[in-house]
C-alpha cells in the first residue's frame, strides 16, 4: 500500500439519503442533490464587509467577491442545472444596491444558462428584481421541504441553514473549530458560505430539538469534509 | 560667602529641616529645566528620582508667584497605582513647604465631572498614564489646555518605551512639542544599555535630550542559593529548593519572590504553604488574581503585615509597598536588566546594598544565573533595541489628532518623525496609515462614501462626525487584553457514581485565566489556581466552572506555561561560551560541572559560532536535536518550520519541544541513517530560505498569528474593542477576525494591517527576527552528531516531552486522526 498522509486518504464521496431525496454534502458547504442535478447553497450573506462599513467598521471589502468564488468552484464542479440559494443570501435590504459591479457581472455569469432560486431569510425577506432569479419561502424537492430556518415542528424532512453551524473538537492539545454540516435522519442543517459568516456551536441549545441523538458532524477541513462522531464534540 | 543657592529659600529651609541638602543630580535637572534643555535621568532606586523630576516645576511655580496660568506639569507614569502614589509623595513637600501648587491625578478612576473641571480648570500639576495622555491630546481643546504646559515629567521611562504604548507616547510627546513650543521634559530611568535611544525618544528624534547619570549606589549581594538537594535536569518548578527559601524568608524581614509566570507564582505559593510550620503571613500577587485581592495584599505590605509576597512581573515596577530586605528571583533571570530592577526592589535606600538570592530550576538555568550574576558585576545591560514605530499605533495616533483640531498631511508628517520610533517612517507608509484610518485603505476603494476622515478644500483632515469620535474614546490604548474567563468557584454537588458531578454557577470568583489555557482542559483536569487546586468543570459563557478538588489531588495540569520573556541575546551568548570553557566548570556545583563533562565525553559540546544538531534513535522513534540557545519563542517558529520541512523529506516527524535552549523534534524516519546516506542534508533543513515559503504558508494557518492579527486589528481601530452586537462574548470576536484575516490575506496582502502584523510577528510571539539572524549566522556552521543514545544536554530539552509538547499545526491532520477514532471504533 502506498503511504499516503491521513488527511489525503478521504473516503468515497459520502452520500446520503433524506426520505427519498439523494444529498451530498460538498466541501465547500454546498449540498449537492445529484438527482435533481441541483446545488443548494445557504447564509451566503454578500455584502456584509459594507454593511458594517456603514458603520465605520471596514472590514475588508473582499467579502462578497470570496464568497462568490467559494460558489463558483462549487458550481463548476458539480455543473448544476439548478442552485438554490437557502435565504441570508443578502446580509441587509441594501446590499443588492451595493454589490460591486464585478460581482454582479460574476453573479449573472454564474445564473446563465441554469435556473436560480432565491428563498427568502430573516435577513433578505425580499429579493431585488436586479439580483435575477426567482424567489420563493420553501422548495419542495421529492417530499423534502428546503427553507431557511429549521422548523422544530416539521414532521417531515427538510433542508435549512439559518444557524451557521460549526463544530469544535480538540486533539493533541490543539482545539479546532470548523463550519459543518448536521445531518440526522429527517434533517440537515446547512453551514453558512459567507466569508464573513460567524459559526454557533453544534453544542448550543438552539440545536437541541432539531437533532436527534443519532445526527452526524461534516466538519469543513481544508482539502474534504471530517465525519466526527458527536460524542467528541466540545461546547465552546 | 558660600555661592547663592540655586532654590529660593523655602526650599533651603526644607532641606535643612530634614537634615538634607539637595543632591548635585537634583540641581543639574534644575538647571537644565531653567535653559528648557529636556534631560534624562538615569539613577539607581532610592537616588531621589521623584524629587529631582519634580523640583524644577516645584520652584518653577512658587517663582511664578501665585498667578495661575493653566497646566504647568504633565507627569506620565505606566501605572495607574505609580500616579496615585506619586501624588501622595508629592503631598508632604508641598504641604512643609507651603506652596501653593495644586496636584490632581487624571486616571480611568477620575469621574466624569472631574475630568470635566480640570479641563476647565487645570491643576498646575497633573499625573497621569499614556492612555489618558492619548485621550487629552484628542480632545476638542487639546491645544488651548496644553498652550501653558512647561514641562513633562515621564517616570520609569526605561519600562514605558520597550512596548506599543511606548509608540503612542512618543506621538502624543511629538503632539505635546507642536503644541506647546517652549515644553522640556524630563525622563526617569533605570539603568539601560543605550541611553541615547531613550534620550532621543524624550527630546525628539532630531533633539536629544541632555543626559544625568547618578552612579549606583551600593553593590548588591546577590548569591545562587544553594540546596542540599541536587539541581533536576530540567523543569521549572524549584520544588527542590522550597525548603531553603523559606528559611530565607524566615530570616528576613519581607521577602519578595518573584517567578516568570504567573503558573510558576502558584505552584511556589503553594509549596510553601506546604512546608508552613511556623505559620508565617506569605501572600500572592499576580495579574490574573481578582483585583480586590490584589489591592488587599499590597496594603497589607505596606502596613508590615506580610512576612513575604510571591510574585510576578506586577511588581517589577517602583512602587514602594513595603520595608523590602530580601529579593528571591526563582527560575532563570532570563535578562541582566530586569533582574538589576527587579533586586533594586529590595532595600529601597542608595546606600545599603541589595540582597537578593537567585533560585535556578535546573541545571541549564543555573549556568543561566550564573551569567547573570558575572553581567551584574560587570553592570552590563541588556534591555531591548529601541522600538521602531508600529503602523497599528500610528493609525490610532492619527484617528486621534483628526478628532482634536484636525490635520494637514505634510505638517503632521514632519511631526511624526520627530517621534523618535518613527524617525525613519516612509512618507508612503505614512500615506497608507492615513488611507486607512479614512476609508479602511483598500485598493477595492468601495468604501468611501462612508468615510471616517474627510479633507477640506484645504487639504486639512478632520473626523467626519462625532459619533467617529466617540468610537475613537472607546478604543483608545495599546493593551489588547488576551480573550480570558473568569474562574468561578461554583457550588459542586455530587452526582451519581459514574457521572460527572453537576456543579452549579452563582460561586465566588477567583480571578481570571487566559481563554487558550482553558481550552487544553477537559472537564474533570485539576489545576493550581489562587492557592487552591482546582477541577475544572466546564465552560459557561464567559466564565470557567470549578470546583474545590478533594484534598490530596495531585494537580494534573502541567503548571508551567512557558517563560514569558525569553532569554536576552546576551544572556545566551554568555551561557554559550560558558559551555566552550570547560576551565570555568570547576566553581560550578557537582551535579551541573560532571553533568558537561559527560556531554563532552559521549557527544559533544556546542561551541559558540556554530550550531550542534544531534540525532539518535530512542524507544523505536527517532530523534533530532539542535541546541540554538535563541529562546523559546524564537524555537517554537522553528519547530513549527522544521516539521514542515522533514514531513516533506519523508522523515515522517510527530512533534516537538522546545525550551530557551534547544529544540527536540522526533519521527518515524531514521534521520541519522538518512544523513548518512545523504537523503537528508542538515544544511538545507536549516537554510534560511526556511524564511520563505514555508513561513508564508505556516502562517497562513497559524493561530498565533491570527492572535497578532486581531491585536493590531483592534489597536488600529479596524473593528473595536467591543465589536458590534457581540459586546456579551468577546471569544466571538477571536472567530470574526480570523474570517477577516484570511480574506485580506488573500485578497490585499500588501494591506498595510498585514504589515504591522507581519512587523509584530518578526519580534512578537514568532520571533522570526531572531530565528534569521540564527540562521544568518550558523549557516555553513552546523556540526552533525549522530549518536546512540540521548545526549546529557538533550535530556534537558527533552524531559519537556509530556509538559510541553507543541504539534503541527496542520487542521487536516488533526480532523483526519478524530474522523479516524469514529472509524476504529466502527471497525472494533
Amino acid at each position: 500500500m502506498n503511504a499516503v498522509a491521513a488527511s489525503d486518504r478521504a473516503p468515497a464521496e459520502a452520500v446520503f439519503l433524506l426520505g427519498r431525496l439523494v444529498v451530498v454534502p460538498d466541501h465547500s458547504g454546498a449540498l449537492w442533490l445529484p438527482d435533481e442535478r441541483t446545488l443548494v447553497v445557504a447564509d451566503l450573506h454578500l455584502e456584509k464587509g459594507s454593511s458594517y462599513a456603514r458603520r465605520g467598521v471596514f472590514l475588508p471589502p473582499y467579502d462578497s467577491a470570496a464568497t462568490l468564488a467559494t460558489l463558483s468552484a462549487a458550481i463548476a464542479r458539480h455543473a448544476p442545472t439548478r442552485v438554490i440559494a437557502l435565504g441570508d443570501s443578502f446580509h441587509d435590504r441594501e446590499a443588492d444596491i451595493r454589490l460591486g459591479e464585478d460581482n454582479r457581472a460574476t453573479l449573472q455569469r454564474l445564473q446563465a444558462g441554469r435556473d436560480w432560486l432565491w428563498v427568502t431569510g430573516n435577513h433578505d425577506p425580499q429579493i431585488g428584481a436586479a439580483m435575477g432569479g426567482d424567489s420563493a419561502a420553501t422548495v419542495d424537492l421529492r417530499g423534502v421541504t428546503l427553507r431557511h430556518e429549521p422548523d422544530a415542528q416539521e414532521t417531515g424532512f427538510e433542508i435549512a441553514g439559518h444557524l451557521h453551524p460549526a463544530a469544535k473538537i480538540r486533539m493533541r492539545g490543539r482545539a479546532l473549530r470548523r463550519r459543518c454540516f448536521a445531518l440526522s435522519a429527517r434533517r440537515c442543517v446547512m453551514p453558512a458560505m459567507g466569508a464573513y459568516a460567524g459559526g454557533l456551536n453544534l453544542r448550543d441549545e438552539a440545536f437541541r430539538p432539531l437533532l436527534g441523538p443519532g445526527f452526524s458532524a461534516h466538519l469543513m477541513g481544508d482539502a474534504r469534509l471530517f465525519r466526527i462522531d458527536p460524542r467528541l464534540l466540545l461546547p465552546d | 560667602m558660600p555661592a547663592p543657592s540655586p532654590l529660593p529659600p523655602a526650599f533651603d529651609d526644607w532641606f535643612a529641616s530634614r537634615g538634607w541638602t539637595a543632591r548635585p543630580h537634583q540641581l543639574a535637572l534644575l538647571d537644565a529645566a531653567r535653559a528648557g534643555r529636556s534631560t534624562l535621568l538615569v539613577a539607581p532606586t532610592g537616588a531621589g528620582k521623584t524629587l529631582a523630576g519634580f523640583l524644577p516645576s516645584l520652584v518653577e511655580l512658587t517663582e511664578r508667584s501665585g498667578k495661575r496660568e493653566g497646566l504647568h506639569t504633565l507627569y506620565i507614569s505606566p501605572l495607574k497605582a505609580l500616579a496615585v502614589d506619586i501624588a501622595r509623595n508629592l503631598d508632604a513637600p508641598i504641604r512643609e513647604m507651603g506652596l501653593a501648587s495644586t496636584v490632581e491625578t487624571r486616571t480611568g478612576d477620575t469621574s466624569a465631572a472631574k475630568r470635566t473641571r480640570q479641563m476647565q480648570r487645570p491643576p498646575d500639576i497633573l499625573l497621569t498614564t499614556p492612555e489618558q495622555l492619548a485621550l487629552l491630546v484628542s480632545h476638542r481643546d487639546a491645544a488651548p489646555f496644553f498652550s501653558s504646559l512647561r514641562r513633562i515629567v515621564l517616570d520609569e521611562l526605561h519600562a514605558l518605551v520597550t512596548s506599543k504604548r511606548g509608540d503612542l507616547l512618543s506621538l502624543d510627546l511629538a503632539r505635546l512639542r507642536s503644541l506647546a513650543p517652549q515644553v522640556s521634559a524630563v525622563g526617569l530611568s533605570a539603568t539601560v544599555r543605550e541611553p541615547a535611544d531613550l534620550q532621543r525618544f524624550l527630546g525628539g528624534s532630531e533633539t536629544p535630550a541632555g543626559l544625568v547619570t547618578v552612579k549606583g549606589g551600593a553593590a548588591a549581594r546577590i548569591g545562587i542559593l544553594q540546596t542540599p538537594t541536587r539541581l533536576p535536569m530540567a523543569g521549572h518548578t524549584t520544588g527542590h529548593a522550597m525548603g531553603a527559601i523559606y528559611e530565607a524568608i524566615k530570616a528576613h524581614k519581607l521577602t519578595l519572590v518573584f517567578v516568570n509566570t504567573r503558573m510558576q507564582a502558584e505552584f511556589a505559593f503553594q509549596a510553601l504553604w506546604t512546608i508552613n510550620d511556623d505559620n508565617l503571613p506569605i501572600a500572592l500577587h499576580h495579574g490574573s488574581l481578582d483585583a480586590t485581592q490584589r489591592r488587599k495584599v499590597e496594603a497589607a505590605m505596606a502596613e508590615g503585615r506580610l512576612k513575604a509576597v510571591v510574585c510576578t512581573a506586577t511588581l517589577d515596577l517602583g512602587i514602594d509597598w513595603g520595608d523590602v530586605d530580601l529579593v528571591v528571583n526563582i527560575g532563570a533571570p532570563k535578562g541582566a536588566s530586569r533582574l538589576m530592577q527587579r533586586i533594586g526592589r529590595s532595600n529601597h535606600r542608595m546606600d545599603e546594598p541589595s540582597q537578593a538570592l537567585l533560585v535556578p530550576s535546573n541545571r541549564f538555568e543555573l549556568l543561566e544565573c550564573r551569567a547573570a550574576l558575572d553581567a551584574v558585576a560587570e553592570a552590563a545591560q541588556d534591555t531591548a533595541d529601541a522600538r521602531i514605530g508600529a503602523l497599528d499605533v500610528l493609525a490610532q495616533h492619527v484617528l486621534g489628532v483628526a478628532c482634536s483640531d484636525g490635520f494637514e498631511a505634510d505638517a503632521l508628517y514632519a511631526e511624526i518623525c520627530t517621534a523618535s520610533p518613527y524617525a525613519g517612517l516612509a512618507r508612503a507608509d505614512f500615506d497608507a496609515v492615513v488611507h486607512f484610518v479614512a476609508t479602511g485603505g483598500y485598493a477595492l476603494k468601495s468604501y468611501e462614501r462612508f468615510a471616517k476622515l474627510r479633507q477640506d478644500k484645504a487639504g486639512h483632515w478632520r473626523a467626519s462626525n462625532a459619533k467617529i469620535i466617540q468610537q475613537y474614546r472607546m478604543n483608545v490604548g495599546t493593551i489588547v487584553e488576551s480573550t480570558m474567563l473568569k474562574v468561578r468557584l461554583g457550588r459542586g454537588r455530587a452526582g451519581k457514581p459514574g457521572e460527572p458531578s453537576r456543579v452549579t454557577r452563582g460561586g465566588r470568583i477567583l480571578g481570571e485565566v487566559e481563554e487558550y489555557f482553558a481550552e487544553t482542559m477537559t472537564p474533570g483536569d485539576t489545576f493550581i489556581f489562587a492557592g487552591e487546586i482546582l477541577r475544572f468543570e466546564g465552560i459557561a459563557g464567559n466564565e470557567a466552572i470549578c470546583s474545590r478538588a478533594p484534598p490530596g489531588t495531585d494537580p494534573k495540569i502541567p503548571s508551567y506555561n512557558g517563560g514569558k520573556f525569553p532569554l536576552s541575546t546576551f544572556l545566551a551568548a554568555r551561557v554559550r561560551a560558558m559551555l566552550a570553557n570547560p576551565g570555568e566548570w570547576d566553581s560550578l556545583p557537582e551535579e551541573v560541572s560532571s553533568w558537561l563533562h559527560a556531554q563532552r565525553l559521549k557527544s559533544r559540546l556546542p561551541q559558540p559560532g556554530e550550531l550542534l544538531v544531534e540525532t539518535f534513535p530512542r524507544g523505536g522513534r527517532f530523534y533530532l536535536v539542535a541546541y540554538p540557545f535563541e529562546g523559546r519563542l524564537a524555537h517554537q517558529t522553528l519547530g513549527m518550520l522544521l516539521t514542515r520541512r522533514l514531513e516533506r523529506a519523508k522523515m515522517r516527524p510527530l512533534g516537538f519541544v522546545c525550551n530557551d535552549y534547544g529544540m527536540a523534534c522526533w519521527g518515524l524516519g531514521d534521520m541519522s541513517a538518512a544523513i548518512a546516506r545523504g537523503a537528508l542534508s542538515l544544511d538545507e533543513l536549516f537554510s534560511q530560505d526556511m524564511l520563505g515559503d514555508d513561513l508564508e504558508e505556516w502562517l497562513a494557518e497559524s493561530a498565533l498569528m491570527k492572535r497578532t492579527f486581531r491585536q493590531c486589528a483592534v489597536i488600529a481601530g479596524l473593528i473595536e474593542r467591543r465589536f458590534p452586537g457581540q459586546e456579551k462574548n468577546g471569544r466571538q470576536v477571536t472567530m470574526s477576525t480570523d474570517l477577516v484575516y484570511d480574506v485580506l490575506r488573500r485578497h490585499e496582502p500588501e494591506h498595510v494591517l498585514l504589515k504591522a502584523t507581519r512587523a509584530d510577528a518578526a519580534t512578537g510571539l514568532l520571533d522570526i527576527k531572531r530565528l534569521g539572524q540564527m540562521l544568518t549566522r550558523i549557516s555553513g556552521r552546523i556540526v552533525h552528531q549522530p549518536l546512540d543514545h540521548v545526549s546529557p544536554l538533550g535530556v534537558s530539552v527533552m524531559l519537556e516531552i509530556g509538559r510541553e509538547a507543541v504539534y503541527g499545526e496542520a487542521a487536516d491532520e488533526i480532523l483526519a486522526e478524530a474522523e479516524a477514532m469514529l472509524t476504529e471504533e466502527a471497525m472494533a
